[in-house]
C-alpha cells in the first residue's frame, strides 16, 4: 500500500451562515488519481481552495506528507512541491510561453537548469511552434495546455486541477488526458470536474460532494450507477 | 528584452558619452543636472510601477527622505561620502518597512495608492511643522517650512575641501545615472527582475508557482526607494537648500506623469519623460500667459485618454511596423500553424 | 463643565466637516467605483463660486446652498462627459486622469483668481460658553451635515431614483438589463457628487482663506474617510468620519493641531491595515 500524501480531518469552511464545506475527512495516496464531483455549490471547489491554501478553513486540519499545512499560504503549499491549476486560465498574458514556463521552472532550479527543463516541457507538450508567442494571443485550449506545463515543470508530487477540461475541444481534451496520465506516473492528482464524459475517461476513484459533505467515495463505475448519486447530481443535470 | 547585458552596457556607454558631449552645447549644465536628477527619479518609479506593477503615489516621499537624510548627515559629518550612502539606505529601509506592512496585508492597488499618498502627507506635514528650535538631529535643525540651507555639498571622497560643483557635478550626475540605468537593466535581466515582471502580470499564478509575492514586492519597492533616495541626495547637492515641498503631492504627481508620458514597461520612457517634461516646465516657467500647473494637468489627462502607453512604446511600435522586418516576419510565422489548428479543431 | 461642552462641540464639528468633505466623493465612489482625485478642486471651485456670488451682491446663504452646488455640478457634468465616461472600469486610469484634472483646475483658478488668498467673513456671529468663545458658524456646519445625511438616507430609501441608484450600486449590469441606462445613471450620479463637493466647499469657505491649491487640504481626508468607510454609503461615511473626527480632536486638544492631523493620517493607515475592506466591510454589513 502506498503512503498517504494528503489527509484532511474535519475540514469545515463557513462563509457567514453558509457552510460551504462541512467536516470533510479525506485521504489520498501517492500516485493516486482522484476526481471530485458534485453539483454546483457542493463544496468541492471550496475544498480544493482550502487544500491549495487559497482559503483558510474555519475548522479542521490538512496534512501533506505528514506535515500540517492548514494555515499555509498558497506559495508555501506550491513551494513544497504541489502543482496547482485554478479554474480560469491563470497565466502571465503579456509574457511568452517560454517565459511563463521558465518562471515556473526557475522556482525549483537555477537559471541554466530552468532553461533545460523549460525546453523539455515545451517539447513534451508540443508547444514548440508557439513557444515565443505571448500567452494573451493564444487560443483557450493552448492556454490551458501552457498552464498544465507550468504545473508539470515543477515535478510536483501532488497536482490539484480545477476543471481542466472546461471549454476545450475534444482534441484538446484527449491531449490533456495524455499529459495528466504522464504526470500521474510520479504524482498524486486531484481533479475537480463537471464533465462526466471526461471523468469516465480518466478516473478510477471518485469522491462525490453534496451540500458541503462527502456523499460517497468509490470506483467510478459504482458511483455512476449509484441511485443516490444519480439523484443529487445527474438527476439535477437532466 | 533582446540582446545581452554586455550589449546593453556598450549601448549605455555610447549614448551617455554622446549626450554628455552634445547636450551642454544646447542647454546649460546647471539645467541639465536637474534634468538628470529627475530622470533618475522617473526611473525609480518606472522600475517599480512599469516592471513590478506597484503604483506608488508617494515616490516623492523617498526622494525627499533621501535629500533630507543627505543634508542632515552632511551637516553632522562635514563630509559627503557617508551622507550619500545614508541617503540611499535610509529611504530603502523606510520603504522596506512600509512595503512589508502593505504587501503582507495583501492590500490591493487602490489601498496601496491611499497609503502611499497618506504617508507622503504625514511626512510633509511633519517636516513642515518642525520650524521650532527643538527639532534638531545632531547639529542639524530641521527648519520646518524654512527648509535646511547651508550643508556640505558633494566633495571628493576623503577630502572635504575638494568640492565637486558646476560642470564636474554635471558629469558626476550623468555618469551616476548611466550606472543606475545599467544596474536596473542588469536587475531586469536577472531572475529577480523576470520574476518581478511575472508578479506584475499575475500575482496569483506566481504565488501558486511557489513564489512569495509579498517578500518580492517589498524588495522591489525598497530598490525603487533606494534609487529615488540617491536622486534626492543629488538634488540636495544641486539645490543647496531643501524645503518640505520635496514631499508634496504635486511632486509625486509629477513623477507619475513622467512615467505615463514616457511610457511604462520601458527603461528609457520614464527617464526621457522626466527630462523632457521637466525641461518643458522650465521653458514654460519663462512665460506667464498660461499657468504651468494647468498644462501639466492637461498633459496627464490627454495621455491617459489618448496615449495611455506613453511616447516611447508608441514610437517603438510605430518604428517596428514601418521599418522592422523581424516582428512582422515573426507574426506571420506564428500565425500560420495556429490557424491550421483551429480549422482542424 | 464649560470646557467639556466646548470640546463636545469641537468634536461634533470635526466629524461634521469630515462628513461634508467626503460626501461628494463617497457618492461617486460608492456608485461608480470612480475615485475622483479632483474632488478637492471641486470643493475649491465651490468656494470661489460662493465668494464671487457674494461679491456680486447675492445673499450668502443662497450663494452657498444653491449657486455653488449648481455651478460645480455643471462643471462635474462636463468632466464626466469629456473624460470620466471613457475610463469606466479602469480604476487606476480614472485616478490618474482626475489627478490631471485636479492640476488643471488649480492652474485655471490661479489664472482667473490669482495666487492670493481670498475669503469672506462668517455670516453667523460667535458666542461665549462660560469663559470660552465658540464659533457660531460651527453649529451651522453641524446642522448642514446632519441634514445632508438625513436627506441622503431619505432619498436612497424612499424614492424611486434612490432605489434605482441602490440597484446600480450593487449590480450595474442587472440594472442595465432591467432597462436603466447606466450611462445616464452615472451621469446623474456624477452631477450629484460634484454638486455635493461644491456645497461642501462653499459651506467651509468662510472658515478658511481660499487659494487655488486649497483642494489639496481636503482630498487626502476625503479619500481616506471614504475608503475607510467601506462599501456602505451612509453608515460608512458616518462611522469613519466619526472615528477620524474624534481621533483628530483628541490629539488636537491633547498635543497640537498638527499632531491631530498626523494622528488622523496614522489612524487611517493602521485602520486600513487591520480592516482592508473598510469599517462597513466588517461591521454594519448590509446597511445603507
Amino acid at each position: 500500500m502506498a503512503e498517504t500524501v494528503l489527509e484532511t480531518h474535519g475540514l469545515t469552511m463557513r462563509f457567514g451562515g453558509v457552510v460551504a464545506s462541512n467536516n470533510v475527512d479525506f485521504k489520498l495516496r501517492a500516485r493516486e488519481l482522484r476526481c471530485l464531483i458534485g453539483p454546483n455549490g457542493a463544496g468541492k471547489s471550496t475544498f480544493f481552495k482550502c487544500v491549495a491554501g487559497l482559503q483558510t478553513p474555519t475548522e479542521g486540519e490538512i496534512y501533506m506528507r505528514g506535515v500540517e499545512t492548514t494555515r499555509w499560504m498558497p506559495h508555501q503549499v506550491a513551494a513544497s512541491g504541489v502543482g496547482i491549476k485554478t479554474q480560469t486560465p491563470n497565466v502571465m498574458d503579456s509574457l511568452s510561453v517560454f517565459e511563463n514556463i521558465w518562471l515556473a521552472a526557475r522556482r525549483f532550479h537555477d537559471p541554466k537548469d530552468a532553461n533545460r527543463k523549460t525546453q523539455d516541457i515545451i517539447e513534451r507538450l508540443a508547444l514548440g511552434s508557439i513557444a515565443k508567442d505571448d500567452l494573451g494571443r493564444l487560443a483557450h485550449g493552448e492556454r490551458q495546455r501552457v498552464e498544465l506545463g507550468l504545473v508539470a515543470v515543477g515535478d510536483p508530487w501532488l497536482v490539484l486541477l480545477d476543471e481542466p477540461a472546461a471549454g476545450m475541444s475534444a482534441e484538446d481534451v484527449e491531449r490533456m488526458t495524455r499529459i495528466i496520465h504522464e504526470m500521474n506516473k510520479t504524482a498524486a492528482i486531484i481533479i475537480v470536474e463537471h464533465d462526466m464524459q471526461f471523468i469516465r475517461s480518466i478516473a478510477k476513484m471518485v469522491t462525490v460532494f453534496h451540500q458541503g459533505e462527502v456523499l460517497m467515495e468509490d470506483h467510478v463505475d459504482r458511483v455512476m450507477s449509484d441511485p443516490t448519486v444519480r439523484n443529487v447530481y445527474l438527476g439535477k443535470k437532466n | 528584452m533582446q540582446g545581452s547585458l554586455s550589449n546593453d552596457a556598450i549601448k549605455i556607454i555610447l549614448i551617455t558619452g554622446f549626450l554628455i558631449w552634445v547636450m551642454p552645447l544646447m542647454i546649460s549644465t546647471y539645467t541639465l543636472t536637474i534634468l538628470i536628477v529627475y530622470g533618475m527619479l522617473g526611473l525609480s518609479l518606472g522600475l517599480i510601477w512599469g516592471f513590478g506593477g506597484i503604483l506608488c503615489f508617494g515616490q516623492a516621499a523617498f526622494f525627499g527622505l533621501g535629500a533630507y537624510t543627505y543634508a542632515i548627515a552632511a551637516i553632522n559629518v562635514g563630509e559627503s561620502t557617508a551622507p550619500m550612502i545614508l541617503a540611499v539606505l535610509v529611504p530603502a529601509g523606510f520603504a522596506a518597512l512600509l512595503g512589508a506592512m502593505m504587501f503582507y496585508g495583501r492590500l490591493n492597488d487602490v489601498y496601496l495608492g491611499v497609503i502611499t499618498l497618506v504617508v507622503t502627507l504625514i511626512l510633509f506635514k511633519f517636516i513642515n511643522s518642525t520650524a521650532g528650535p527643538q527639532y534638531v538631529i545632531g547639529n542639524a535643525r530641521l527648519g520646518g517650512f524654512n527648509g535646511i540651507p547651508g550643508f556640505q555639498t558633494l566633495n571628493i571622497p576623503g577630502s572635504p575641501e575638494a568640492y565637486i560643483w558646476g560642470d564636474s557635478y554635471f558629469y558626476v550626475c550623468a555618469v551616476l545615472l548611466a550606472v543606475v540605468f545599467f544596474l536596473v537593466s542588469a536587475l531586469l535581466r536577472s531572475s529577480f527582475g523576470r520574476i518581478a515582471v511575472g508578479i506584475r502580470e499575475n500575482e496569483t499564478r506566481m504565488s501558486l508557482m511557489g513564489y512569495d509575492v509579498r517578500a518580492r514586492k517589498t524588495a522591489l519597492f525598497a530598490v525603487g526607494a533606494a534609487i529615488a533616495g540617491l536622486a534626492g541626495a543629488l538634488f540636495a547637492n544641486w539645490a543647496e537648500i531643501l524645503t518640505p515641498s520635496l514631499f508634496s503631492l504635486g511632486q509625486s504627481a509629477e513623477i507619475i506623469i513622467w512615467c505615463i508620458v514616457g511610457g511604462l514597461g520601458t527603461r528609457m520612457g520614464p527617464v526621457l519623460g522626466a527630462a523632457g517634461l521637466a525641461y518643458l516646465k522650465f521653458l514654460l516657467g519663462q512665460q506667464s500667459a498660461v499657468d504651468n500647473t494647468l498644462i501639466t494637468g492637461l498633459i496627464l489627462v490627454l495621455f491617459v485618454l489618448f496615449l495611455p502607453k506613453g511616447v516611447v512604446p508608441a514610437v517603438a511600435g510605430l518604428w517596428k511596423v514601418s521599418f522592422g522586418r523581424r516582428p512582422l516576419g515573426r507574426t506571420h510565422h506564428q500565425r500560420r500553424p495556429r490557424n491550421r489548428e483551429r480549422v482542424s479543431g | 463643565m464649560d470646557l467639556s461642552v466646548v470640546i463636545l462641540v469641537e468634536m461634533l464639528y470635526a466629524v461634521a466637516s469630515l462628513i461634508l468633505i467626503s460626501s461628494g466623493l463617497a457618492v461617486v465612489f460608492g456608485m461608480m467605483k470612480v475615485i475622483n482625485l479632483a474632488h478637492g478642486e471641486f470643493m475649491m471651485m465651490g468656494g470661489y463660486a460662493t465668494i464671487t456670488a457674494v461679491n456680486l451682491g447675492i445673499n450668502i446663504f443662497l450663494a452657498m446652498l444653491v449657486i455653488a452646488p449648481l455651478v460645480v455640478g455643471l462643471i462635474g457634468l462636463a468632466v464626466e462627459r469629456l473624460v470620466i465616461r471613457h475610463l469606466y472600469g479602469r480604476l487606476v486610469d480614472t485616478m490618474l486622469a482626475t489627478w490631471g484634472l485636479s492640476l488643471f483646475f488649480i492652474g485655471l483658478a490661479t489664472m482667473i483668481f490669482g495666487n492670493t488668498t481670498t475669503g469672506i467673513s462668517t455670516p453667523i456671529p460667535g458666542f461665549a460658553i462660560g469663559n470660552y468663545q465658540i464659533n457660531g458658524y460651527n453649529f451651522f456646519i453641524i446642522v448642514v451635515a446632519i441634514l445632508l445625511l438625513v436627506a441622503m438616507l431619505v432619498i436612497l430609501k424612499n424614492t424611486r431614483a434612490g432605489l434605482i441608484a441602490r440597484g446600480t450600486m450593487q449590480r450595474s449590469d442587472m440594472a442595465a438589463a432591467l432597462g436603466y441606462s447606466p450611462d445616464r445613471i452615472y451621469m446623474a450620479t456624477f452631477f450629484c457628487g460634484s454638486a455635493l463637493s461644491g456645497l461642501a466647499g462653499a459651506v467651509l469657505a468662510p472658515l478658511v482663506g481660499l487659494v487655488p491649491t486649497s483642494g489639496g487640504a481636503y482630498i487626502a481626508k476625503a479619500f481616506i474617510t471614504v475608503i475607510a468607510g467601506g462599501p456602505s454609503l451612509i453608515a460608512g461615511l458616518f462611522s469613519s468620519a466619526g472615528f477620524f473626527g474624534i481621533v483628530n480632536q483628541v490629539f488636537t486638544f491633547a498635543i497640537s493641531p498638527v499632531i491631530g492631523e498626523v494622528a488622523l493620517l496614522i489612524a487611517a493607515v493602521v485602520l486600513l491595515r487591520l480592516l482592508p475592506q473598510g469599517i462597513t466591510g466588517k461591521f454594519f454589513k448590509g446597511k445603507l
